[in-house]
């Protein structure tokens, strides 16, 4: 069996017409992993117990002759920023090394209870907070279609495992864009569903205001399947919004003729890859040629939107970041002499530079005599770069947009450059400050042969559009 | 320069963190570097405009009520419904790094 093209319905299928078995199929993976993830680096965590235990729930199901549910034998792969009752979490980093969740992360659990078979954790910039996957703490992932590039981040694990064929699909976070990104970087779909859309339950907490839990697929169907098993309310998380869940799956087939898609000049300026330009314009015509209407928008705060990011997500960041103090859990520093050496120290030991120099900002900007010129004017800029999203989808459906201005970048070639690391995320943050959802849809390759990736930006709550348009999208330019 | 290596110190004081000598120099350059890019901000006027905590709270917010039953929708039922089962002791304490089998161990808090 191909496990590189693998999708949920072809290795569901393949179990429940028993040309495999659940079991089989998680041992090809876990040996596939074996063999190529020396090389990636996309793993952190392998569950194989666990594994093997929902696989031998599938495989009875099948001996018993009943359904396979969605997503019944399908294996995946978890970023580490999801907890994972009784299987280690670390979310990248050295403070949480050794923790073990007496929990489930609700989409972790959504996503067992419809039958998918859980590999293991995959690697990610610590507490999510990364553009390139360089930041966790273990080591770095590379991208598989060049291994001396970064895969993106901070999902980098989960693109990298879906490209490389470690994982059928993966659950990624998406705070400033840490799952389109990655996606676009490793030549995969990754889909970034509307704020509250999925529980966050579970999900290790970077900004919460921001925090995203979505998929990483190898096709817009099987982003589709996925949200439909993740999605909805979830009593655990008072953000997880009492709006019906649609047949995500069912309206893929809609027919996109006649939709109004927008292009803002706002995403195409300076610092945009000429070539990355050039297929995003090219995958623009091509919505043209399938009936779509293509309409300009504007969206005029844009320039200000990764500003506004890394003040809203600093502070909330050091805020939710307080909590790892040595005490309950996670790493502690030895010999402290007194309670408040205790924190420091196993605060300064067990977090990353990067980690260190957001709380650091998140904290410099909520704290007195600056919280209203950084926090509060940032949150103000939130209204404004969210009011240009309210006015542009009064007229049109969707707004396409790249998804990163350069394709996947060199491993080192940032990490100096907090400041240029950060402009990665140029086009995606504007999504998660506006809480709307946005998918990456591979458009083309660079002359390197490196993915480039295209944006497709929705409504609140209107998953189901953007969907459509990356289906057709993907369906008319299938080799 | 906005930040000096003063109020890197009184900073990372309030974020419990100490820094080593050459992470203090480095945290000057780079929060200097990142705060003058984040000043961009201040070209616009926002003397008339709302600030936005959470994208959410366009849905559901009963606008009609005051105070907290604005955010009724927010209610998690199992506030609503009595309070859900603690974790066992056992495996609340698994994960700590020092505990005597009943409360977590720190290290003492009054120094002398």
């Amino acid at each position: 069996m191909d496990l590189d093209s693998l999708t949920i319905d072809s290795a569901r299928t393949a179990v429940a017409e028993r040309k495999t078995t659940a079991t089989a199929l998680a041992e090809a993976f876990y040996d596939k992993i074996q063999k190529d993830d020396p090389q990636i680096g996309a793993y952190l965590i392998l569950s194989k117990n666990r594994a093997m235990e929902t696989a031998g729930r599938i495989d009875r199901l099948v001996a018993q002759g009943a359904d396979l549910p969605p997503l019944g034998g399908v294996p995946v792969g978890i970023k580490d920023v999801m907890v994972t009752r009784g299987v280690r979490s670390t979310a990248g980093s050295k403070i949480l090394g050794n923790y073990i969740p007496p929990y489930d992360c609700t989409a972790v659990a959504r996503m067992e209870a419809a039958g998918a078979i859980v590999l293991g954790k995959l690697n990610c910039d610590e507490f999510a907070m990364g553009s390139s996957n360089e930041n966790s703490a273990f080591h770095p992932v590379r991208n598989p279609r060049d291994t001396s590039r970064v895969p993106g981040g901070s999902s980098g694990g989960s693109a990298a495992a879906v490209a490389a064929g470690m994982a059928v699909v993966a659950l990624g976070s998406d705070t400033g864009g840490s799952i389109r990104q990655p996606a676009s970087f490793c030549g995969v779909v990754g889909l970034m569903p509307t704020y509250g859309r999925v529980s966050r339950y579970g999900l290790i907490a970077f900004a919460s205001s921001l925090d995203h839990i979505g998929p990483l697929a190898r096709t817009v169907k099987d982003a589709a399947i996925v949200l439909r098993t993740i999605a909805g309310r979830d009593p655990m998380d008072s953000t997880s919004a009492d709006v019906p869940v649609p047949d995500y799956v069912a309206e893929l087939e809609k027919p996109i003729r006649g939709l109004k898609i927008g292009v803002a000049k706002e995403y195409f300026g300076e610092g945009l890859d000429s070539e990355v330009r050039n297929a995003v314009e090219t995958a623009i015509e091509k919505l043209r040629s399938l009936g779509c209407e293509i309409v300009p928008v504007s969206l005029l705060h844009t320039e200000y939107a990764i500003p506004t990011y890394y003040i809203v997500a600093t502070a909330e960041a050091s805020s939710n970041l307080a909590r790892f103090d040595g005490v309950r859990y996670g790493y502690r520093a030895r010999n402290a002499r007194a309670l408040s050496d205790m924190y420091r120290r196993s605060r300064d030991e067990g977090f990353g530079a990067e980690v260190k120099r957001r709380i650091m900002l998140g904290t410099y900007a909520l704290s007195a005599g600056y919280y209203d010129a950084y926090y509060l004017k940032a949150q103000k800029v939130r209204t404004l770069l969210t009011r240009d999203f309210d006015e542009a989808f009064k007229k049109v459906d969707a707004i396409v947009t790249p998804t990163s201005p350069t394709a996947a970048f060199k491993l080192g070639e940032k990490v100096n450059d907090p400041l240029a690391m950060y402009l990665a995320d140029i086009y995606t943050v504007t999504a998660d400050l506006a809480g709307i959802p946005g998918i990456s849809i591979p458009c083309g390759e660079t002359h390197e042969k490196l993915p480039i990736g295209l944006q497709i930006l929705g409504r609140h709550f209107d998953e189901a559009t953007i969907l459509r348009v990356a289906h057709a999208y993907e369906q008319a330019t299938a080799s | 320069m906005k930040v000096t290596e003063q109020s890197v110190v009184y900073v990372a004081d309030l974020a419990n963190l100490e820094l080593t000598d050459e992470e203090r120099g480095r945290m000057v350059r780079d929060l200097n570097s990142i705060l003058d890019y984040i000043d961009r901000l201040n070209q616009l006027d926002t003397s008339n405009v709302a600030p936005l905590a959470q994208t959410l709270d366009r849905y559901g917010v009963d606008e009609s009520k005051q105070g907290t039953a604005r955010f009724a929708y927010a209610s998690r039922d199992d506030i609503r419904e009595g309070l859900r089962k603690s974790l066992p002791h056992e495996e609340a304490l698994a994960n700590a790094p020092e505990s005597d089998g009943t409360f977590f161990k720190v290290p003492k808090v009054i120094e002398r």
